[in-house]
Protein backbone atom coordinates (compact mmCIF):
# COMPACT_ATOMS: atom_id res chain seq x y z
CA UNK A 1 0.00 0.00 0.00
CA UNK A 2 2.83 2.39 -0.74
CA UNK A 3 1.07 5.65 -1.58
CA UNK A 4 2.55 7.38 -4.67
CA UNK A 5 2.89 11.14 -5.03
CA UNK A 6 -0.29 12.81 -6.27
CA UNK A 7 -3.00 10.74 -4.54
CA UNK A 8 -3.26 13.18 -1.62
CA UNK A 9 -3.16 16.98 -1.76
CA UNK A 10 -0.37 19.12 -0.30
CA UNK A 11 -2.03 20.09 3.03
CA UNK A 12 -2.80 16.43 3.82
CA UNK A 13 0.73 15.38 2.89
CA UNK A 14 2.19 18.12 5.09
CA UNK A 15 -0.05 17.01 7.97
CA UNK A 16 0.95 13.34 7.69
CA UNK A 17 4.56 14.51 7.33
CA UNK A 18 4.24 16.32 10.67
CA UNK A 19 2.67 13.23 12.27
CA UNK A 20 5.57 11.14 10.98
CA UNK A 21 8.22 13.56 12.27
CA UNK A 22 6.66 13.67 15.75
CA UNK A 23 6.25 9.87 15.85
CA UNK A 24 9.84 9.24 14.76
CA UNK A 25 11.14 11.75 17.34
CA UNK A 26 9.13 10.06 20.13
CA UNK A 27 10.27 6.65 18.91
CA UNK A 28 13.93 7.68 19.02
CA UNK A 29 13.42 8.38 22.74
CA UNK A 30 11.25 5.33 23.40
CA UNK A 31 13.51 2.92 21.53
CA UNK A 32 16.37 3.65 23.93
CA UNK A 33 14.55 1.54 26.52
CA UNK A 34 14.11 -1.34 24.06
CA UNK A 35 17.62 -1.41 22.59
CA UNK A 36 20.83 -2.61 24.19
CA UNK A 37 24.05 -4.16 22.91
CA UNK A 38 22.22 -7.39 22.10
CA UNK A 39 18.89 -6.14 20.74
CA UNK A 40 20.27 -3.29 18.59
CA UNK A 41 21.77 -5.65 15.96
CA UNK A 42 18.61 -7.78 16.16
CA UNK A 43 16.53 -4.70 15.37
CA UNK A 44 18.76 -3.91 12.39
CA UNK A 45 18.16 -7.40 11.06
CA UNK A 46 14.39 -7.13 11.62
CA UNK A 47 14.30 -3.92 9.57
CA UNK A 48 16.41 -5.59 6.87
CA UNK A 49 14.15 -8.65 6.79
CA UNK A 50 11.02 -6.48 6.53
CA UNK A 51 12.60 -4.67 3.55
CA UNK A 52 13.32 -7.99 1.85
CA UNK A 53 9.89 -9.44 2.64
CA UNK A 54 8.17 -6.36 1.22
CA UNK A 55 9.64 -7.27 -2.19
CA UNK A 56 7.51 -10.43 -2.24
CA UNK A 57 4.08 -9.59 -3.58
CA UNK A 58 1.73 -12.54 -3.21
CA UNK A 59 -1.38 -12.82 -5.40
CA UNK A 60 -4.69 -12.32 -3.61
CA UNK A 61 -7.02 -12.93 -6.56
CA UNK A 62 -8.69 -10.92 -9.32
CA UNK A 63 -5.38 -9.57 -10.59
CA UNK A 64 -4.42 -8.03 -7.27
CA UNK A 65 -1.45 -8.64 -5.00
CA UNK A 66 -0.22 -7.68 -1.57
CA UNK A 67 2.94 -7.92 0.50
CA UNK A 68 3.92 -7.97 4.14
CA UNK A 69 3.81 -4.59 5.86
CA UNK A 70 5.67 -5.88 8.89
CA UNK A 71 4.56 -3.41 11.58
CA UNK A 72 3.06 -6.04 13.87
CA UNK A 73 5.95 -8.43 13.19
CA UNK A 74 8.62 -5.86 14.05
CA UNK A 75 6.74 -4.62 17.13
CA UNK A 76 6.41 -8.12 18.62
CA UNK A 77 10.05 -8.99 17.83
CA UNK A 78 11.83 -5.80 18.90
CA UNK A 79 9.25 -3.56 20.59
CA UNK A 80 6.82 -0.93 19.27
CA UNK A 81 9.08 2.16 19.44
CA UNK A 82 11.88 0.36 17.62
CA UNK A 83 9.34 -1.03 15.13
CA UNK A 84 8.29 2.50 14.10
CA UNK A 85 11.97 3.25 13.42
CA UNK A 86 12.44 -0.06 11.52
CA UNK A 87 9.54 0.68 9.20
CA UNK A 88 10.61 4.32 8.77
CA UNK A 89 14.09 3.28 7.62
CA UNK A 90 12.51 0.74 5.23
CA UNK A 91 10.18 3.39 3.76
CA UNK A 92 12.94 6.01 3.39
CA UNK A 93 15.23 3.53 1.59
CA UNK A 94 12.36 2.39 -0.65
CA UNK A 95 11.35 5.96 -1.54
CA UNK A 96 14.87 7.28 -2.16
CA UNK A 97 16.57 4.25 -3.69
CA UNK A 98 13.79 2.19 -5.28
CA UNK A 99 11.26 4.93 -6.18
CA UNK A 100 8.69 2.82 -4.30
CA UNK A 101 6.26 5.18 -2.60
CA UNK A 102 6.32 8.92 -3.32
CA UNK A 103 8.68 11.49 -1.81
CA UNK A 104 5.95 13.97 -0.82
CA UNK A 105 3.94 10.89 0.25
CA UNK A 106 6.73 9.67 2.56
CA UNK A 107 5.00 11.10 5.64
CA UNK A 108 1.76 9.41 4.58
CA UNK A 109 3.51 6.07 4.09
CA UNK A 110 5.31 6.31 7.46
CA UNK A 111 1.96 7.17 9.07
CA UNK A 112 0.12 4.23 7.46
CA UNK A 113 2.75 1.49 7.26
CA UNK A 114 5.06 2.63 10.06
CA UNK A 115 2.67 3.95 12.73
CA UNK A 116 -0.88 2.62 12.21
CA UNK A 117 0.20 -0.99 11.67
CA UNK A 118 2.53 -0.87 14.70
CA UNK A 119 0.00 0.77 17.04
CA UNK A 120 -2.91 -1.45 15.97
CA UNK A 121 -0.91 -4.65 15.52
CA UNK A 122 0.96 -4.35 18.81
CA UNK A 123 -2.15 -3.11 20.64
CA UNK A 124 -4.16 -6.17 19.59
CA UNK A 125 -1.16 -8.38 20.47
CA UNK A 126 -0.87 -6.96 24.00
CA UNK A 127 -4.61 -7.35 24.66
CA UNK A 128 -4.50 -10.98 23.45
CA UNK A 129 -1.39 -11.74 25.51
CA UNK A 130 -3.29 -10.56 28.58
CA UNK A 131 -6.37 -12.68 27.77
CA UNK A 132 -4.76 -15.87 26.44
CA UNK A 133 -3.02 -18.52 28.58
CA UNK A 134 0.39 -17.27 29.73
CA UNK A 135 2.37 -19.62 27.51
CA UNK A 136 5.13 -19.02 24.96
CA UNK A 137 3.06 -20.95 22.42
CA UNK A 138 0.48 -18.16 22.47
CA UNK A 139 2.93 -15.46 21.32
CA UNK A 140 2.89 -16.33 17.60
CA UNK A 141 -0.92 -16.71 17.29
CA UNK A 142 -1.42 -13.40 19.13
CA UNK A 143 1.10 -11.72 16.81
CA UNK A 144 -0.69 -13.20 13.78
CA UNK A 145 -4.06 -11.80 14.86
CA UNK A 146 -2.46 -8.40 15.50
CA UNK A 147 -0.98 -8.56 11.99
CA UNK A 148 -4.33 -9.56 10.48
CA UNK A 149 -6.09 -6.55 12.00
CA UNK A 150 -3.26 -4.09 11.27
CA UNK A 151 -3.60 -4.25 7.48
CA UNK A 152 -7.29 -3.26 7.10
CA UNK A 153 -6.66 -0.67 9.84
CA UNK A 154 -4.03 0.98 7.64
CA UNK A 155 -6.43 0.72 4.66
CA UNK A 156 -9.12 2.43 6.74
CA UNK A 157 -6.79 5.29 7.69
CA UNK A 158 -5.76 5.72 4.04
CA UNK A 159 -9.44 6.00 3.08
CA UNK A 160 -10.02 8.62 5.77
CA UNK A 161 -6.99 10.60 4.53
CA UNK A 162 -8.31 10.26 0.97
CA UNK A 163 -11.72 11.54 2.12
CA UNK A 164 -10.02 14.64 3.54
CA UNK A 165 -7.34 15.28 0.92
CA UNK A 166 -7.90 13.07 -2.13
CA UNK A 167 -6.98 14.84 -5.36
CA UNK A 168 -9.77 13.18 -7.37
CA UNK A 169 -13.44 13.32 -6.38
CA UNK A 170 -14.55 9.68 -6.46
CA UNK A 171 -17.20 7.67 -4.62
CA UNK A 172 -15.72 7.33 -1.13
CA UNK A 173 -18.05 4.51 -0.17
CA UNK A 174 -16.70 2.44 -3.06
CA UNK A 175 -13.11 3.29 -2.09
CA UNK A 176 -13.80 2.32 1.54
CA UNK A 177 -15.46 -0.99 0.66
CA UNK A 178 -12.78 -2.01 -1.83
CA UNK A 179 -9.87 -0.93 0.40
CA UNK A 180 -11.19 -2.78 3.45
CA UNK A 181 -12.18 -5.87 1.44
CA UNK A 182 -8.88 -6.36 -0.39
CA UNK A 183 -6.74 -5.46 2.60
CA UNK A 184 -8.55 -7.94 4.82
CA UNK A 185 -7.51 -10.63 2.34
CA UNK A 186 -3.95 -9.24 2.26
CA UNK A 187 -4.11 -9.23 6.08
CA UNK A 188 -4.47 -13.01 6.03
CA UNK A 189 -1.12 -13.21 4.21
CA UNK A 190 0.33 -10.75 6.73
CA UNK A 191 -0.94 -12.97 9.56
CA UNK A 192 0.57 -16.14 8.06
CA UNK A 193 4.03 -14.61 7.51
CA UNK A 194 4.02 -12.88 10.92
CA UNK A 195 2.88 -16.03 12.73
CA UNK A 196 5.51 -18.23 11.06
CA UNK A 197 8.41 -15.83 11.62
CA UNK A 198 7.47 -15.09 15.26
CA UNK A 199 6.97 -18.81 15.97
CA UNK A 200 10.43 -19.57 14.51
CA UNK A 201 12.22 -16.93 16.59
CA UNK A 202 10.28 -17.89 19.75
CA UNK A 203 11.32 -21.51 19.18
CA UNK A 204 14.99 -20.58 18.72
CA UNK A 205 15.46 -17.73 21.20
CA UNK A 206 12.37 -16.63 23.18
CA UNK A 207 14.55 -14.26 25.23
CA UNK A 208 15.19 -12.21 22.06
CA UNK A 209 11.46 -11.71 21.36
CA UNK A 210 10.31 -8.46 22.95
CA UNK A 211 6.67 -9.56 23.15
CA UNK A 212 7.58 -12.87 24.84
CA UNK A 213 9.69 -11.39 27.63
CA UNK A 214 6.89 -10.83 30.21
CA UNK A 215 5.98 -14.52 29.87
CA UNK A 216 9.58 -15.62 30.49
CA UNK A 217 9.83 -13.51 33.65
CA UNK A 218 6.53 -14.89 34.87
CA UNK A 219 7.63 -18.50 34.36
CA UNK A 220 10.82 -17.92 36.28
CA UNK A 221 8.90 -16.42 39.19
CA UNK A 222 6.56 -19.41 39.28
CA UNK A 223 9.51 -21.78 39.44
CA UNK A 224 11.01 -19.89 42.37
CA UNK A 225 7.71 -20.02 44.25
CA UNK A 226 7.65 -23.78 43.75
CA UNK A 227 11.13 -24.13 45.17
CA UNK A 228 10.28 -22.01 48.19
CA UNK A 229 7.42 -24.28 49.13
CA UNK B 1 20.78 -21.41 18.95
CA UNK B 2 23.40 -18.84 19.80
CA UNK B 3 22.87 -15.21 18.96
CA UNK B 4 25.50 -15.06 16.26
CA UNK B 5 24.05 -18.03 14.39
CA UNK B 6 20.50 -16.68 14.62
CA UNK B 7 21.64 -13.32 13.24
CA UNK B 8 23.51 -15.08 10.41
CA UNK B 9 20.38 -17.09 9.53
CA UNK B 10 18.27 -13.89 9.49
CA UNK B 11 20.75 -12.18 7.16
CA UNK B 12 21.00 -15.14 4.77
CA UNK B 13 17.19 -15.46 4.65
CA UNK B 14 16.88 -11.72 3.89
CA UNK B 15 19.48 -11.95 1.10
CA UNK B 16 17.77 -14.99 -0.44
CA UNK B 17 14.31 -13.41 -0.23
CA UNK B 18 15.44 -10.09 -1.77
CA UNK B 19 18.02 -11.52 -4.16
CA UNK B 20 16.38 -14.72 -5.42
CA UNK B 21 12.75 -15.21 -4.34
CA UNK B 22 11.77 -11.66 -5.35
CA UNK B 23 11.98 -12.73 -9.00
CA UNK B 24 8.93 -14.93 -8.45
CA UNK B 25 6.84 -12.23 -6.75
CA UNK B 26 3.45 -11.41 -8.25
CA UNK B 27 3.58 -8.51 -10.70
CA UNK B 28 -0.10 -7.71 -10.27
CA UNK B 29 -0.93 -4.24 -8.91
CA UNK B 30 -1.06 -4.15 -5.11
CA UNK B 31 -4.29 -3.61 -3.17
CA UNK B 32 -4.13 0.18 -3.22
CA UNK B 33 -3.20 0.41 -6.92
CA UNK B 34 -5.98 -2.00 -7.82
CA UNK B 35 -8.58 -0.04 -5.83
CA UNK B 36 -7.31 3.19 -7.42
CA UNK B 37 -7.78 1.66 -10.87
CA UNK B 38 -11.26 0.33 -10.06
CA UNK B 39 -12.59 3.49 -8.42
CA UNK B 40 -10.93 5.92 -10.83
CA UNK B 41 -8.13 7.80 -9.08
CA UNK B 42 -5.09 5.91 -10.40
CA UNK B 43 -4.36 8.69 -12.92
CA UNK B 44 -3.64 11.15 -10.10
CA UNK B 45 -0.48 9.15 -9.30
CA UNK B 46 2.68 11.03 -10.26
CA UNK B 47 6.15 9.68 -10.92
CA UNK B 48 8.40 9.91 -7.90
CA UNK B 49 11.27 12.40 -8.05
CA UNK B 50 13.56 9.38 -7.68
CA UNK B 51 12.11 7.55 -10.70
CA UNK B 52 15.49 7.85 -12.48
CA UNK B 53 17.37 6.25 -9.58
CA UNK B 54 19.67 3.45 -10.79
CA UNK B 55 17.63 1.03 -8.64
CA UNK B 56 14.16 2.42 -9.43
CA UNK B 57 11.37 -0.15 -9.30
CA UNK B 58 13.79 -2.74 -7.84
CA UNK B 59 15.65 -3.09 -11.15
CA UNK B 60 19.34 -2.29 -11.61
CA UNK B 61 19.75 0.03 -14.57
CA UNK B 62 22.14 -1.20 -17.21
CA UNK B 63 21.57 -4.87 -16.36
CA UNK B 64 19.43 -6.52 -19.03
CA UNK B 65 18.76 -9.93 -17.48
CA UNK B 66 15.62 -9.40 -15.39
CA UNK B 67 16.59 -12.05 -12.85
CA UNK B 68 20.04 -10.54 -12.22
CA UNK B 69 18.79 -6.95 -12.42
CA UNK B 70 16.11 -7.50 -9.78
CA UNK B 71 18.25 -9.77 -7.64
CA UNK B 72 21.12 -7.30 -7.59
CA UNK B 73 18.78 -4.44 -6.65
CA UNK B 74 17.41 -6.57 -3.81
CA UNK B 75 20.85 -7.48 -2.49
CA UNK B 76 22.04 -3.85 -2.65
CA UNK B 77 18.87 -2.82 -0.83
CA UNK B 78 19.47 -5.42 1.89
CA UNK B 79 23.07 -4.24 2.41
CA UNK B 80 22.00 -0.58 2.57
CA UNK B 81 19.19 -1.47 5.01
CA UNK B 82 21.53 -3.47 7.24
CA UNK B 83 24.10 -0.68 7.46
CA UNK B 84 21.58 2.14 7.95
CA UNK B 85 19.29 0.46 10.45
CA UNK B 86 21.96 -1.29 12.51
CA UNK B 87 23.94 1.95 12.61
CA UNK B 88 20.87 3.89 13.76
CA UNK B 89 19.92 1.36 16.44
CA UNK B 90 23.51 1.11 17.67
CA UNK B 91 23.52 4.90 18.18
CA UNK B 92 20.09 4.92 19.85
CA UNK B 93 20.69 1.95 22.20
CA UNK B 94 21.12 2.53 25.91
CA UNK B 95 24.62 2.19 27.13
CA UNK B 96 25.74 1.48 30.61
CA UNK B 97 25.30 -0.45 33.74
CA UNK B 98 22.95 -3.44 33.68
CA UNK B 99 23.29 -4.72 30.13
CA UNK B 100 26.83 -3.64 29.41
CA UNK B 101 28.95 -6.58 28.37
CA UNK B 102 26.00 -8.85 27.64
CA UNK B 103 26.80 -8.64 23.93
CA UNK B 104 29.54 -11.25 24.06
CA UNK B 105 28.75 -14.71 22.81
CA UNK B 106 29.55 -16.61 26.01
CA UNK B 107 26.95 -14.94 28.16
CA UNK B 108 24.41 -15.20 25.34
CA UNK B 109 24.87 -18.93 25.10
CA UNK B 110 23.81 -19.38 28.70
CA UNK B 111 20.42 -17.81 28.07
CA UNK B 112 18.48 -20.19 25.80
CA UNK B 113 18.82 -23.07 28.22
CA UNK B 114 17.35 -21.07 31.04
CA UNK B 115 14.56 -20.02 28.69
CA UNK B 116 13.79 -23.58 27.65
CA UNK B 117 13.72 -24.81 31.21
CA UNK B 118 11.30 -22.12 32.14
CA UNK B 119 9.12 -23.12 29.21
CA UNK B 120 8.76 -26.70 30.43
Amino acid sequence: MHVPDGFLDAPTSVATGAVAVVAVACSLRGARRELDDRTAPAAGLVATFVFAAQMINFPVGAGTSGHLMGGALAAVLVGPWTAVLCLSVVLVVQALLMADGGITALGTNITLIGIVTVVVGYGVFVVLRRVLPKRLGMVAPAAAVGALVSVPAAALVFTLLFAVGGNVPVDLGAVMTAMLGWHTVIGVGEAVVTGLVVASVVAARPDLVHGARPLLVERELELRTGVAR
Amino acid sequence: MNTRRLFAVALVVSLLVAGVASYYASSHPDGLEYVAEQTGFIDSAEDSATVDSPLADYQTSGVDDARISGGLAGVIGVVVMLLLSTGLFWLVRRRGTDDAGSGDVDSDDARPERAHQSEA
